[in-house]
């Protein structure tokens, strides 16, 4: 994983936020134990797992929303730190869930949109910054006309194309999309999808693509790492990981999905993982999975299993498979 | 076919805002059977919500039920009496909520919130209430119940809550089971585990129930019957075949091309054009029809009756008329 | 389902008729179906729902109609609050204590000599000065006392509580301190104390601003910069800190606003709502209080009349002139009552909690 023509390279990411346990005792939540990944420019890695695993605090983590605990961050070869982040941020950029709470409700989508371009100063004169608005407008496929509307007048599929508009101005080369359809009706997520897919033709822009949809992150990701309590358990190619998947909680991640065909539902072999994810606070010993593994021994017990290579680029941290 | 257990004829359900009357729910008729898994399917706004909470008379304060009929046991419970709807809501119908822990008072132990259920609708006394408060954890797989009954809701995971709150509703074996997006907060693999629970309580108690979700996957898995709703109206109806294979109604075959699957991976998907419909300005005609691709100006200003197209399917577009037209058929 | 067959039937008897209703309609056609709604900001929305308020838009009128009496009854009427009244130019001691629209015997006989004099609306007080412009004096005073101790509560409130909110950690907690200490001080000692060494300190200050107002009334005016602004703080703390989660502020972030930009721009125009409501509420409070003071004699200095001094000074002759306290009091009473009333509404209308 040390290739040099890596546009973002993580090592070991750690991110533990303090939670008081008693009066003056605090106790570290691991909400991102040890990760590390690597994206090539234009690619997309989509990050899967359940609510609490971590994969929203990766994604803000590299862009130093927290601070992160340990690890490096690497962009461009250039180590990422407090001091070059502000240059770094007309790079890296973020698009987030919730469309409802993610635009200020108080300012207009011109304003919303121009707001990186206010910040970096990316423009000369009133007319310079409108044109780049409408531009940015079009391009996410929305009606200029509504440059002067405020965000609570649009649906959710179109908050979230002023979302992305956001993060485009500034011209990034990766951007986090942290979770973005997973608020959207089922019949507006195809048409966000279809634009990521769109945008990383045109712009060639690289992806984060965090969600807990494995069908979407299958659709719209080259490699996918799946992560669970903080670790990321198997990375591998997006169609290897659906046809050969290794780690037994991707194996049953993908039997749970439901899947939207009353044939192969009734006719595929489910396997229903038992009980409920440990609380981060109170992680297992060795492998954090093994609570719930059908093939824990002893010495997942005793050891934590990193991630290994299985060839062609499929990484899984598991000793019995 | 076996006997129809409720019936909803012509439910309108209206809300009162600030901003005009918001049509919620605009003529749904459906028959759900007794023993029989009925899926209602759409997205937010299609009124699918409102529906199961008009069955159960618990709208918010500005909804009320404009028209139509609600018939259990040849009663309608529209118009039943409050200590009408205090046999009829948890006896006879239970309703499990998205949120499990806002469904749940954190001020109160889980056992005494099962109890206090039990209390109300049996006479049983405390002691028995307590013993069937953990017969019906156990039921419904909660493990230790005799330590659960005894904590608090935090204490519990999301997916436990869920147990819990089924539990709940389950508490006097009730006819009707309304499950409204039951596992759209909770994880995948958690949703499979609270699904198959489902599943195996409609099989053993033997009551029907009425799934309401946004996810075409659960639906696929689950039900006998499914309906699809857009902008207050069945489009389609039939069952998990007929939806999923044959789909007859333009909304349903775009909601089955837009989700991305297995097979389709590396394609491009097909969404549905447009924005979601908006409740205040409902369209003269067939609600779906500004994002409709096969359009017809006959779309525009008119509703589209519901058209038989088998035994099970049914569907209200008005396509199959033209289809029907040009076959030279002449009805049935 | 014989009647949906039925049903079935009509419609392609009638679409039979006309078949060009099942062509495709056009993209323009489809288009018109599809309209935004009105484009609307949240100001006027809330300013919609404000006028749609009986009891708030009652008492913006009647704030309106007593700002125009302050303003215009002074340069209306011809007596000043601070002076006998004067008949043809020489004084009327004669003029104590009238019923309102009496005249005095003085007065009297100017009239029948042909002379105008204008009536006494309210009567006169004990030392025959009108008591109609005093009583607007006094509402201007109160009025005016009430708005800006309200605007040193918001301006100093407002800082304090941003800072705090947005600080968060160590600093949040020290401030938070700060104001709970604040809060148990008694304010009225306080007052009494400060009126008393503003005294001495302010004594040689002849013919500033500040002895024209009194001593007194600048006490009032520090104590409520010194300990009434703790509330706003915290309010506006609160407010900083739910907002503080919302993923747009996150957003500003990634993007790389600084601080004081995320305050400006993101935080503080989303609790802005919540502000001016606490202020319409707030300059009640502040007029409430400046005439208790002043009823028990710490307000302002006389001869400048105030509500409460003029609502003090007629509990003397309380049983035979009982109209002298009725007119502060009822003017007291409708200021308050309206700006609560107004309050209520603008929360109503404006915050977002109680939207759907």
């Amino acid at each position: 994983m040390n290739g040099t023509d890596n546009l973002l390279e993580v090592r070991d990411l750690k991110q533990y936020f303090p939670i008081k346990t008693g009066m003056f005792q605090t106790t570290p939540l691991k909400a991102v134990d040890g990760v590390s990944f690597s994206i090539k420019p234009g690619e997309t890695l989509g990050l899967v797992g359940e609510s609490g695993c971590g994969k929203t605090t990766v994604g803000r983590s590299l862009l130093r929303l927290y601070k992160p605990t340990g690890g490096q961050v690497f962009f461009e070869g250039e180590e990422v730190t407090d001091s070059n982040m502000t240059a770094l941020r007309k790079k890296m950029q973020m698009v987030f869930q919730d469309p409802y709470s993610s635009l200020n409700p108080r300012m207009t989508v011109e304003d919303i949109i121009g707001e990186p371009l206010d910040v970096h100063k990316l423009y000369h004169g009133k007319a310079e910054r409108r044109d780049k608005i409408l531009s940015l407008m079009e391009l996410v496929g929305l009606n200029a006309e509504h440059a002067t509307r405020y965000a609570h007048e649009f649906s959710g599929g179109q908050r979230q194309r002023i979302g992305i508009a956001r993060a485009l101005a500034v011209d990034p080369k990766f951007i986090v999309c942290d979770e973005p359809v997973s608020a959207l009706d089922v019949s507006i997520q195809a048409q966000v999808i279809n634009m990521f897919e769109e945008l990383k033709e045109k712009l060639g822009v690289a992806y984060l693509f965090i969600a807990h949809d494995l069908l979407v992150v299958h659709h719209i990701a080259d490699r996918i790492a799946v992560m669970y309590l903080g670790k990321i358990v198997e990375v591998a190619k997006a169609d290897d990981l659906n046809q050969s998947p290794m780690h037994p909680y991707t194996l049953s991640l993908l039997s749970a999905i439901p899947i939207p065909d009353p044939h192969i539902a009734h006719s595929r072999q489910r396997i229903i993982l038992e009980g409920d994810v440990p609380s981060p606070m109170n992680l297992p010993t060795g492998c954090s999975f093994r609570t719930r593994c059908q093939y824990a021994t002893e010495r997942c017990a005793k050891e934590c299993p990193s991630l290994t290579d299985r060839g062609d680029g499929h990484f899984v941290a598991c000793f019995n498979k | 076919m076996s006997e129809s257990l409720l019936e909803v004829k012509e439910l309108c359900t209206y809300f009162h805002t600030d901003a005009g009357e918001v049509k919620a729910v605009n003529g749904v008729s459906f028959t759900l059977e007794a023993g029989k898994i009925l899926g209602i399917v759409g997205e937010s706004g299609s009124g699918k919500s409102v529906t199961a909470y008009s069955i159960m008379q618990i709208l918010a304060d500005n909804g009320r039920i404009a028209s139509g009929e609600i018939l259990y046991k040849g009663q309608d419970v529209a118009k039943y009496n409050k200590n009408q709807l205090k046999g009829f809501r948890g006896k006879v119908c239970s309703i499990i909520f998205q949120d499990p822990m806002t469904s749940l008072n954190p001020v109160f132990t889980i056992g005494n919130q099962l109890e206090e259920a039990i209390l109300l609708h049996t006479d049983k006394n405390k002691e028995e209430a307590r013993e069937r408060a953990i017969e019906i954890l156990t039921l419904v797989g909660v493990n230790e119940p005799e330590k659960r009954v005894k904590q608090y809701p935090h204490e519990l995971s999301g997916g436990m809550r869920q147990r819990v709150m089924i539990a709940m509703a389950l508490v006097c074996e009730p006819d009707i089971l309304i499950a409204d997006e039951p596992t759209t907060a909770l994880d995948v693999t958690i949703q499979a585990q609270i699904l198959e629970l489902m599943q195996e309580l409609q099989k053993k108690l033997g009551m029907a129930i009425i799934l309401v979700t946004h996810d075409l996957g659960v639906i696929a898995d689950m039900c006998d019957e499914i309906i699809v709703m857009y902008g207050g109206r069945v489009c389609e109806r039939g069952n998990a075949e007929d939806i999923f294979y044959h789909p007859k109604h333009e909304y349903t075959k775009g909601l089955l091309r837009s989700i991305p699957s297995i097979t389709n991976a590396k394609q491009k998907l097909i969404p549905i054009a447009g924005t979601p419909i908006n409740l205040l300005s409902m369209p003269k005609g067939c609600a779906f029809c500004s994002r409709c691709d096969a359009a017809m100006k006959i779309c525009l200003t008119e509703i589209p009756e519901e058209m038989r197209l088998s035994e099970t399917h049914l569907a209200s577009c008005w396509l199959n008329f033209k289809a029907k037209m040009e076959e030279g058929g002449t009805g049935k | 389902m014989q009647n949906e067959n039925a049903a079935l039937k009509k419609n392609l008897l009638s679409s039979q008729i006309d078949l060009s209703k099942f062509e495709l309609a056009t993209e323009a056609e489809k288009k018109q179906q599809d309209v935004m709604s009105e484009s609307t900001t949240f100001f006027k929305d809330g300013m919609k729902k404000l006028m749609k308020n009986p009891l708030a838009v009652g008492s913006i009128i009647v704030i309106i109609l007593v700002c125009l009496l302050i303003v215009i009854a002074p340069m209306v009427v011809p007596y000043q609050y601070s002076e006998i009244i004067k008949v043809n130019g020489s004084r009327d001691r004669g003029a104590k204590n009238l019923a309102p629209f009496e005249y005095s015997e003085k007065e009297m006989e100017y009239i029948a000599q042909g002379g105008e004099v204008f009536p006494h609306i309210m009567g006169t007080d004990a030392m025959s000065r009108d008591y109609f412009i005093r009583v607007v004096y006094g509402t201007r005073v109160s009025l005016l006392v009430g708005l800006f101790a309200s605007a040193i509560v918001l301006v100093i409130g407002m800082l304090y509580g941003s800072i705090s909110g947005y600080a968060g950690g160590r600093t949040d907690l020290i401030m938070m301190r700060i104001v709970d200490i604040i809060y148990s001080l008694p304010d009225m000692l306080i007052i009494i104390l400060l009126s008393v060494v503003l005294d001495q300190l302010l004594a040689d200050s002849t013919g500033t601003i500040i002895a024209k107002l009194g001593t007194n009334m600048v006490s009032i005016f520090i104590v409520f910069g010194l300990l009434y602004w703790v509330g706003m703080a915290r309010l506006v703390r609160g407010q900083i800190l739910s907002i503080k989660e919302n993923e747009y502020v996150l957003a500003a972030k990634s993007i790389g606003a600084k601080p004081g930009r995320i305050l400006k721009k993101h935080i503080l125009p989303n609790c802005l709502s919540v502000i001016i409501i606490s202020t319409a509420l707030q300059i009640p409070s502040a007029i409430f209080t400046e005439s208790f003071l002043s009823f028990v004699g710490l307000g302002v200095q006389a001869p400048m009349p105030s509500l409460g001094s003029l609502a003090n000074a007629a509990r003397e002759g309380l049983q035979s002139y009982p109209y002298k306290l009725i007119f502060p009091a009822t003017m007291i009473c409708l200021i308050v009552l309206s700006f609560n009333l107004l309050g209520d509404g603008l929360r109503d209308a404006f915050d977002p909690k109680l939207r759907r």
